[in-house]
């Protein structure tokens, strides 16, 4: 009690030299929790993009690959998928829903994505994120394009312009979709993953591009000219069936009978413990060579190999639990050498070793445990404060988290650090007053 | 109290560590109840002794006995504990805890050592502000000590090494920072707070003019046989 209270009125005694170690001590653990903090940011950002989806389905490939073009926009798909087999899972009884996704244009290098409403209802990122519209509404017709937020900033773009998509999955793309131009109807909240780097029209959308190409190329020259109004005006000859109601503007375009083959799709099996079955019937499905990955494995097992930006922070954190652990001790070390005179009247009053030691070891491990909770209350601070700004200058997701094993480890250190530090004056304090009688002349 | 003499120290050798012989004392004697006055010039060992009366250092030979305890003969703890319950130690200078306040300082020996504050009748601060009033420094008690003049916190120093009534005060050049009116007013002050509480006063001084006003005058340069052999 009485060391406590004497240690407690000497740090007040010699505040700002107390401030300054506390404050050397807080940036440093503030540092490391920092970089903690970013590094489990990178990664809950990067295995976040896309989550409740239990199955990802594309033609055999390389299962980063496959994960590559479908969930991160980048890569080239391999092939397709036959629509006969999408039908065949989509009504699978194990299958609670799915996303068709058909890849193949651009919008000034932005991805173009074809796929149905069921994007916006079932598409997950981060646990809980779900697809929401800073304005408009999901594409349901033809010519309706919803796009993603960076999309939309970078391109200063507004709900009812229209644009034009391009044919192939880089900006380079040669041929202009021109003749069949596409209406903003949503625009879609920033969610920090690629999906706002994405524009997103109804498959219907894809197969009227399209229309009347084979194999990727546009059909003849010479037929173009006189076709591409009435193809636009009145709906494609290719779905007669239903043909004037879609194109008329009517009820939302259904099932799109003209779509023969898709990229991929994303499943959502009816329970968890169905994925495993599902998988496998993927795999051995007979009329398409398909493949199916569970999206939260690949993207762990895809973290190990591109996650050697993650080592780099490892190693930086280490540095700065060293550096911070070294200025710490020197502060400290200071500090209490200039109390040595100090020491030699609690000698005289009748101080023992404990006494002195346990005034020197309370004072600075008190200055350490201040420091270590005022740098890990500074990063929560400033998660809270700028976890907007980071999400939207750099598309990286801080999370609010509760500390990992390292900080607890580095504050570990830093708390025992600070005590253990208090131990050298102190015994030197006390043998020096040994050695020197009561009075220290130095 | 104790008939025992306050100080008695006979066949005395102390050597710091593998170093020469510091002291080297055939015997010497501070009477109960008696003010001494310990003479000796720089370098003769006078820091040395009262470290060893003090029980800080501890005798290479022969034998140290304080207040009839032969503090060669018990731990390093017990001698702080000794140390801290019946005796008071006085500065040259820099006597004090410099964030405490003058009261806080005089009743730190008190607080630490729960044997001295048994010593004293009734409330620790009433006791201490009875001593202040003697002293003199009664108006001063919430300052700090950078807020006193060197006198002032002598006079702190002074009723701190008393509070808790110690058999014996020893007293390191207390004077030497004070001008000659301020010391002779410092000494009356201070043997007539000794006489109150009844301590024996070991005063330590190179200064001889002081010499007088002591029951009794030692010359450590007459006891120490080093010091005889270098001179």
């Amino acid at each position: 009690m009485l060391t406590a209270r004497l240690a407690l009125k000497s740090l007040r005694n010699r505040l700002l030299p107390s401030i300054l170690t506390v404050a050397s001590i807080a940036f440093s653990v503030a540092l490391l929790v920092g970089i903690e903090n970013i590094r489990n940011g990178l990664r809950d950002s990067f295995t976040g993009t896309i989550s409740g989806t239990d199955l990802i389905v594309g033609p055999q490939s390389g299962t980063i690959q496959l994960l590559l073009y479908s969930v991160f926009g980048m890569g080239s798909p391999t092939g397709n998928i036959s629509w006969e087999a999408y039908e065949h899972f989509r009504d699978h009884e194990a299958v609670s829903w799915t996303i068709p996704y058909s890849l193949g244009d651009n919008h000034r290098g932005f991805r173009v994505i074809g796929t149905t409403e069921d994007f916006y209802d079932h598409f997950r990122f981060r646990r809980e994120g779900r697809i929401s519209f800073a304005a408009g509404r999901p594409a349901r017709e033809r010519y309706d394009v919803v796009i993603g937020a960076e999309v939309a900033s970078r391109l200063d773009y507004e709900l009812g312009q229209t644009i034009v998509v391009t044919h192939g999955l880089g900006p380079a793309g040669i041929m202009d979709h021109d003749e069949h131009p596409f209406t903003i109807v949503g625009i879609l909240n920033r969610t920090s993953t690629p999906v706002d780097r994405a524009v997103y029209v109804t498959l219907e959308g894809i197969e009227a591009m399209h229309e009347g190409w084979q194999d990727g190329v546009p059909p003849m020259p010479s037929f173009a000219p006189a076709d591409p109004d009435p193809v636009a005006e009145d709906g494609s000859p290719g779905g007669p069936a239903e043909g004037a109601g879609a194109g008329g503007g009517g009820p939302p375009a259904s099932s799109p009978a003209q779509t023969t083959q898709i990229t991929s799709f994303f499943v959502g099996a009816t329970s968890r413990f169905e994925t495993l079955g599902l998988q496998r019937e993927v795999n051995q499905y007979e009329g398409d060579a398909l493949m199916a990955i569970i999206p939260g494995v690949a993207l762990a097992e895809m973290w190990r190999t591109v996650g050697y930006a993650e080592d780099g922070l490892k190693i930086v954190s280490f540095f700065v639990v060293i550096v911070g652990l070294l200025g710490m001790l020197v502060s400290l070390y200071t500090a209490l050498e200039a109390r040595r005179r100090e020491m030699a009247i609690f000698r005289a009053l009748g101080a023992g070793p404990r006494r002195i030691v346990s005034l020197l070891v309370v004072e600075s491990g008190l200055l350490a445990f201040l420091g270590a909770a005022l740098g890990v209350a500074l990063v929560y601070l400033g998660i809270v404060l700028f976890q907007e700004t980071v999400e939207q200058a750099f598309g990286l997701y801080i999370p609010l988290r509760a500390l990992g094993r390292l900080e607890w480890i580095y504050l570990g250190a830093v708390v025992t650090a600070g005590f253990v530090i208090g131990l050298v004056p102190a015994l030197k304090a006390y043998r020096t007053t040994l050695t020197d009688g009561l009075s220290p002349r130095t | 109290m104790s008939s025992a003499p306050a100080v008695h120290i006979q066949r005395l050798r102390f050597a710091y560590r593998t170093g020469p012989l510091v002291l080297d004392i055939e015997e010497l004697l501070v009477p109960a109840g008696e003010k001494v006055f310990l003479h000796g010039p720089s370098g003769s060992g006078k820091t040395t002794l009262l470290g060893l009366i003090a029980g800080v250092l501890k005798a290479s030979q022969g034998e140290v006995r304080v207040l009839g305890t032969d503090l060669g003969a018990i731990s390093g703890a017990k001698r702080d504990e000794f140390r801290g319950t019946r005796m008071g130690y006085v500065f040259q200078m820099f006597n004090l805890i410099p964030y405490l306040t003058a009261l806080e300082n005089i009743t730190l020996p008190c607080r630490m050592k729960p044997a001295r504050r048994a010593r004293v009748e009734g409330s620790l601060e009433d006791a201490a502000r009875a001593l202040a009033d003697r002293l003199e420094i009664t108006g001063h008690l919430r300052q700090k000590p950078g807020e006193l003049s060197v006198g002032q916190q002598q006079r702190v120093a002074a009723c701190r090494a008393l509070l808790g009534a110690p058999e014996l005060v020893v007293a390191d050049e207390p004077t030497s920072a004070l001008d000659h009116d301020r010391r002779t007013r410092f000494l009356e002050l201070l043997f007539d707070s000794c006489d109150s509480v009844g301590a024996t006063l070991l005063f330590v001084s190179h200064d001889r003019t002081l010499e007088g006003l002591f029951d009794r005058a030692l010359s450590l340069p007459d006891v120490n046989r080093i010091g005889q052999a270098a001179a």
